[in-house]
């Protein structure tokens, strides 16, 4: 009987432990196929013409700049709208709304989540663009700002559902005793509740950027794909193309072994840069306020 | 202790049996034929008109369609993976040379024809253009409707994506006036829709844009330019008897490319897709027919 018992116990543990590696298998595996795909760029294309500003591949021009600040703004935009209004949504659902309201609102945020991100481009191509259009009195709606504000509504469930888990796991005794010194409600979450949740709080808006910048199929049918250069602040309501649309637009068309293709292997280099940046520098803030907490708790 | 390596192995093992067993093909022949065409988004919905009414006519032979852009269909008849490819551009090539290195002769067929309708919202009051004209205002030297004797409003460019066979038509037969040595290019603000619906869409509610697609999609709460070569010649309207007596300009062959000759099922259905009762869909989509 025992002897069955520690036969099953083994075999869990290095299922589990296959499936832990295997995570860093692939994640090794992928960065190494984008390498070997997309390196050879640097001997086929000069530098300076890889940093240049105009991209149209048919005719060999491969200046990447313009899809990467097309990239950027467009992710700066929906990270300033989906930031502010997903946290608050988390501390209402969390602090502040009566019980029924919260156990209605959260299932919805999720459900949100789960919409498909072709359907939310449908809605920014008939509904978003052409009021922006009118309203802004702009010659387009297909901008960079329509794309920031559908991609902020797919970040903000990622944001609301995670940080309202870490609010939502921060003792009762904090607030408890932040009641007891007289604090107001308003005093508790923005000076004990939300700092104590930071790593959490943290999390939710890092993944949230993840999303943004990732996300292909709106920004592809709502921005206009307009490789322009992205540097002033006029650009957010011009058309811009990002790196994920290019890439998905155009890796259809090459010629597999192709300049092209492997330039477009280049920017999914860029793009996994760039994420794996935005992960160091929010995993980098968590460990030092862990850090800190643990100086102050010892 | 040190049994449960063979364990796993044995797990291992039967899984990977079970995957190879149901990837091998099945002994039973299928009692339907199929062929699978893949490409330009132009043809696709004039592939798909052809391919029902023949499955209609012939039950025993499944016909897929799928869309995707030329190069998109080109790839895959040169990968294998499919047996005929639409296109509305000749093969490039550089293609012809990837598929010979894969021992594939492209052979090319003109199934039917196609104009280039130039499209601008029903607000715009421009209904006449020459091809000078269209090539500045994509080349960026023209800003302003009112330069082409419209409102003063800004030019919105539309075009389809660079994989488009439509884009690179336009590109050489418009922009470049069909001038081998000019190398004019898009301006660099013009908007790239990845569909001729993006196009059409943003065309219907914006009377600042101006577009191009296929006769065949383009719907009647648009407006269709009317085009001349130069200044002092007429201004033609796309149809399908314009695009015959050549007065039209835009216009081009639409193709399908197979695998070498084709033979049995395949070339019954390329047969068939030049006869006369074929080629009258051709004119209900709103292309020409090649005859």
């Amino acid at each position: 009987m025992e002897k069955s018992l520690n036969w099953r116990e083994t075999i869990i543990t290095r299922l589990i432990r296959v499936s832990g590696y295997s995570a860093i298998l692939f994640v090794a595996a992928i960065f190494f196929f984008l390498l070997k795909e997309g390196l050879p760029t640097l001997a086929e294309v000069k530098l300076r013409d890889l940093l240049a500003v105009r991209w149209y591949p048919i005719e060999n021009y491969f200046g990447i700049l313009p899809l990467i600040t097309g990239s950027l703004i467009i992710t700066v935009g929906a990270m300033l709208i989906a930031f502010p209004l997903g946290i608050a949504t988390a501390v209402f659902i969390s602090e502040i709304a009566p019980r029924w309201v919260r156990e209605i609102l959260k299932p919805l945020v999720e459900l949100l989540a789960g919409l498909p991100s072709v359907v939310l481009g449908f809605l920014g191509i008939l509904v978003l663009s052409p009021n922006l259009r009118l309203i802004l009195d702009l010659p387009t709606g297909l901008t960079a700002l329509t794309g920031s504000i559908l991609l902020g509504g797919i970040a903000v469930p990622t944001i609301v559902s995670i940080a309202e888990d870490a609010l939502d796991s921060v003792p009762r005794s904090y607030r408890e005793g932040a009641w007891a010194l007289g604090a107001t409600q308003w005093q508790t979450i923005w000076r004990v509740t939300l700092p104590a949740a930071k790593s959490g709080v943290l999390t939710a808006v890092m993944l949230g950027i993840g999303r943004a910048i990732g996300e292909t199929m709106t920004v592809m049918m709502v921005t206009g794909n307009a490789p322009v250069l992205a540097i002033k602040i006029s650009s957010i309501v011009s058309p811009v193309r990002t790196m994920t649309a290019t890439i998905a637009a155009e890796m259809g068309e090459v010629a597999s072994g192709s300049v092209h293709y492997h330039v477009l292997f280049f920017i999914g280099i860029v793009l996994f840069l760039i994420s794996l940046a935005v992960n160091i520098a929010a995993s980098s803030v968590v460990f030092r306020a862990k850090k800190r907490a643990e100086r102050i708790l010892s | 202790m040190n049994q449960p390596r063979p364990f796993i192995f044995y797990c291992l093992l039967s899984v990977f049996c079970f995957l190879f067993s149901a990837c091998s093909p099945s002994s039973e022949p299928s009692p339907t034929s199929y062929i699978e065409n893949k490409g330009s988004d132009t043809i696709v919905n004039l592939a798909l008109a052809w391919a029902e009414k023949y499955q209609i006519e012939h039950p025993d032979i499944r016909i897929s369609v799928t869309g995707g852009g030329s190069g998109t269909g080109i790839t895959a008849l040169i990968g294998g993976s499919a047996d005929l490819a639409s296109a509305s551009r000749k093969i490039k090539q550089e293609e012809i040379a990837e598929a010979q290195k894969n021992g594939i002769e492209p052979v090319e067929h003109v199934i039917a024809r196609d104009a280039i309708a130039v499209i601008v919202n029903l607000e715009n009051p421009v209904s006449e253009l020459t091809l000078q004209q269209i090539s500045d205002i994509y080349s960026g030297k023209i800003q302003n409707w009112s330069e082409v004797g419209g409102e003063d409003r800004p030019i919105v460019r539309l075009s389809r994506e660079t994989n488009s066979g439509t884009h690179i038509y336009f590109l050489e037969t418009v922009l470049r006036l069909g001038e081998k040595e000019n190398k004019t290019l898009f301006s660099m603000d013009t908007l790239l829709l990845p569909s001729s619906e993006g196009i059409v869409a943003e065309v219907r509610q914006n009377p600042n844009a101006i577009g191009y697609d296929g006769l065949g999609y383009v719907p009647h709460d648009v407006k269709k330019i009317a085009i001349a070569t130069s200044a002092h010649e007429a201004y033609v309207l796309p149809s399908a008897a314009t695009v015959n007596d050549k007065s039209y300009p835009i216009a081009r062959d639409l193709y399908m490319y197979t695998a070498g000759e084709p033979t049995g099922i395949l070339k019954d259905y390329l047969d068939w897709i030049l006869s006369p009762e074929a080629q009258e869909i051709v004119l209900q989509l709103g292309f020409v027919p090649i005859k």
